[in-house]
């Protein structure tokens, strides 16, 4: 048998695995190392989805479509609900591709460590790598619907409908950024305790829809009653959305110390996420 | 030469039970029950006859220390469940150890696995860069070694075919060939070489051979102690955790295979109540065994079968069957014992012994099916895989040919051979 080892002395080790992970150890640097293999994920995600259908990444697009419809035709036509005067389409089109964002990045990295566990539990790369390449490929997929959005805009602009981007489109950048803040956070938080509670994985999709009823996606916070009005504005994600029809369609009101504090909860619930992924991604294989 | 890998006092701890199916209810109930200062509900009960048990812990690596030198091909051998794979998943990061630390020098690649992260649906170009960079290799060093790789796996024609149309053959040479074009300082291999053809293994066997003489440095892990003997300057014996002999590979290919450490593999339920059974049989144990005692089952050996079970049908007539299952799942031979068969089966416990002959079976992994019968027609119990265990090779009549013999089984016949002049047909010259 060897002798202990103690006594090595020569300097100059890369790496020590030791028993403890701190909860900030997050190895950000390490992560910028496996940037090539995000990018790859992003590029598996979209290539490997659309293998032997026929309409390929044009779902992307019909998704969106479709139910923008639907919300026109149930929302609009049938329950009359407000849209603050602007075109019923292109207010559901605003509220449907920006919550999907939000939604498929909520849902999708919440599933980081269960569907793959196999991979995980055979090869060490940065485990960030995999809740980051779905937050861009949903970007991507917002990219593409938005350029939807500006054909259906510049069609109903042409003939005449009451839209109109402000200055506030501006902001829309760092709308998105805390949208994504949100559901990237939200998602990592969830994908670390579904390791050990199972349960919450059915909770994520439909919570997910209920939270888009809670949120004034389909309707504006006007027509919310004014005593009400409180309830909705304590939702961190009530002024993001008003923000993007705000720009997007000259309607609705942002106010910057509800667009500072939202900000604010996004980095909390940010930090949260990424405390319980390094804590989880440590244990994880011996739990799953 | 420097130490690349410096393995301080590691142990690791497992918790049994079903900690990964847990829900809120049931941490719920343990909180509740700390809080009242009862012991926790779920807890499995501990089994105080084996050393590795502690409580509801299982200890997989205990005090595991050893290091490794730069360009040295270290073997990492041990008897299934030692604690290899353990070890393997610590270095490679994908788990951490309880306690102890590894220092490292230089980047590690580590092949748990060929094919990791293969998408079916994905070509094997483009299976190529996925793997590539999933193992650690960036997007400009595999477009570098892209046509060696794909010279390497022989498959250049099928290269734009998704890999789910590929043989399993095809499939492994891809994969291996991605992996064998890393270059990381550290290579650590599990038994991967056990998949592909022997022209293929060869081959792999050729390419890691040529990496450790690039000075970089390889760990073998493999329950095979012949083929850790063929590609390893020293070895690492673990045995249920711990190190029991670390040094040159051929003292310590000599420990493992005096087999003290364990023989054959027995599976034990103590209490009939949990015992895996029905309302007609309750299994107590199944062992296969070296019949000589504490031996390791060799091909030279036998094994030797002893099933142990509570009978509680009265008067029936009962027969107990096994099937022997070869690793790829092929049932090799199926063999029953008739218990009783004039209706005067007797509640209580019977012990069956079977004996598989020497020179049957080759060297390999094997898995047992055992099924209790009535009437030689109904099934009153069977049990799929309940056992597994390893035949292992000896060169009884393979000479200096050190690999295992191809074939399901390994008989020794008894050739005779005879001779007598033609002078006819040879030619004078």
């Amino acid at each position: 048998m060897n002798a202990p080892l103690n006594s090595v002395i020569d300097e100059g080790w890369t790496a020590t695995i030791t028993p403890h992970r701190g909860w900030f150890d997050w190895r950000l640097k390490q992560l910028w190392r496996y940037r090539d293999l995000i990018f790859l994920f992003v590029w598996r995600d979209f290539v490997s989805v659309y293998k032997q259908t026929i309409l390929g990444p044009a779902w992307h697009i019909i998704q969106p479509l479709l139910t923008t419809i639907t919300f026109t035709v149930v929302f609009g036509k049938v329950a009359k609900l407000s849209t603050n005067g602007v075109s019923p389409f292109l207010f559901y089109m605003v509220g449907t591709v920006f919550w999907g964002y939000f939604a498929n990045n909520l849902t999708k990295t919440s599933a980081t460590f269960v569907s793959n566990a196999h991979l995980l539990g055979k090869v060490y790369f940065h485990r960030l790598a995999i809740p980051i390449s779905v937050a861009i490929s949903n970007l991507v997929t917002l990219g593409v619907q938005l350029g939807i959005f500006l054909m259906c805009f510049a069609f109903q602009y042409t003939r005449g409908s009451n839209v109109h981007f402000t200055k506030w489109i501006l902001l829309t950048p760092f709308y998105l950024l805390i949208l994504g803040g949100y559901g990237f956070g939200g998602g990592i938080i969830v994908s670390a305790l579904t390791t050990r509670y199972r349960d919450l994985a059915n909770l994520v999709n439909f919570g997910v829809t209920l939270a888009m009823y809670a949120t004034p996606v389909i309707y504006p916070v006007s027509a919310v009653p004014t005593h009400y009005r409180w309830v909705t504005q304590l939702n961190p994600l009530t002024v993001l959305m008003e923000g993007f029809r705000l720009g997007l369609l000259g309607v609705g009101s942002v106010d910057v110390a509800q667009l500072a504090a939202s900000f604010g909860i996004m980095l909390v619930v940010l930090v949260v996420g990424l405390m319980l992924f390094t804590h989880v991604e440590r244990i994880f294989m011996d739990t799953v | 030469m420097s130490t690349v890998i410096s393995v301080e006092n590691i142990s690791k701890t497992y918790r049994l039970g079903d900690i990964g199916g847990a829900t809120l209810r049931e941490d719920f109930a343990r909180w509740c029950a700390k809080l009242r200062g009862d012991p926790d509900p779920l807890l499995k009960i501990p089994d105080e006859h084996h050393a590795r048990h502690m409580g509801d812990l299982f200890l997989a690596l205990d005090n595991v220390s050893f290091e490794v030198k730069q360009g040295e091909v270290l073997g990492i051998i041990g008897r299934n469940g030692a604690g290899k794979s353990t070890l393997l998943k610590i270095l490679s990061q994908v788990t951490l150890p309880s306690s102890g630390q590894i220092k490292i020098k230089g980047r590690i690649a580590s092949l748990l696995e060929v094919g990791t992260g293969f998408h079916p649906d994905l070509t094997g170009r483009e299976n190529v860069f996925l793997n590539g960079a999933i193992l650690g290799m960036t997007k400009a060093e595999i477009r570098r070694k892209f046509d060696a790789i794909v010279a390497f796996s022989e498959i250049e024609e099928f290269i734009d075919t998704p890999v789910k149309r590929y043989s399993s053959g095809m499939y492994v040479r891809l994969a291996f060939a991605v992996a064998a074009h890393l270059e990381p300082e550290i290579l650590i291999v599990d038994e991967v070489l056990a998949v592909g053809d022997a022209s293929f293994q060869k081959k792999c066997l050729g390419k890691m051979g040529q990496v450790s003489r690039e000075g970089r440095t390889i760990l073998f892990v493999s329950h095979n102690g012949a083929a850790i003997k063929a590609l390893c300057s020293k070895a690492v014996l673990l045995t249920n955790g711990a190190v029991t002999a670390f040094g040159v590979v051929s003292d310590v290919i000599a420990v493992y295979s005096s087999g003290t450490a364990s023989a054959g593999s027995v599976i034990e339920w103590r209490d009939p109540a949990t015992a895996p059974g029905n309302e007609s049989i309750r299994i107590s144990y199944i062992r296969t065994i070296s019949p000589e005692s504490d031996e390791a089952i060799t091909v030279d050996t036998g094994v030797l079968i002893e099933i142990g079970f509570d009978n509680l049908r009265k008067d029936i007539n009962l027969d107990c069957t096994i099937y022997l299952i070869s690793s790829d799942g092929v049932l090799i031979f199926e063999s029953g014992h008739i218990i009783s068969s004039n209706c005067d089966s007797r509640c209580g416990f019977y012990h069956l012994t079977g004996r598989i002959p020497a020179h049957l079976l080759n060297a390999g992994r094997y898995f047992l099916n055992v099924l209790f019968g009535k009437d030689q027609r109904y099934v009153l119990f069977r049990m799929d895989e309940v056992v597994s265990f390893d035949v292992e090779n000896t060169l009884t009549g393979r000479g200096l040919n050190m690999g295992v013999a191809p074939g399901i089984i390994r008989p020794m016949l008894s050739w005779r051979h005879s001779f007598e002049e033609r002078c006819s047909l040879v030619k004078e010259s």
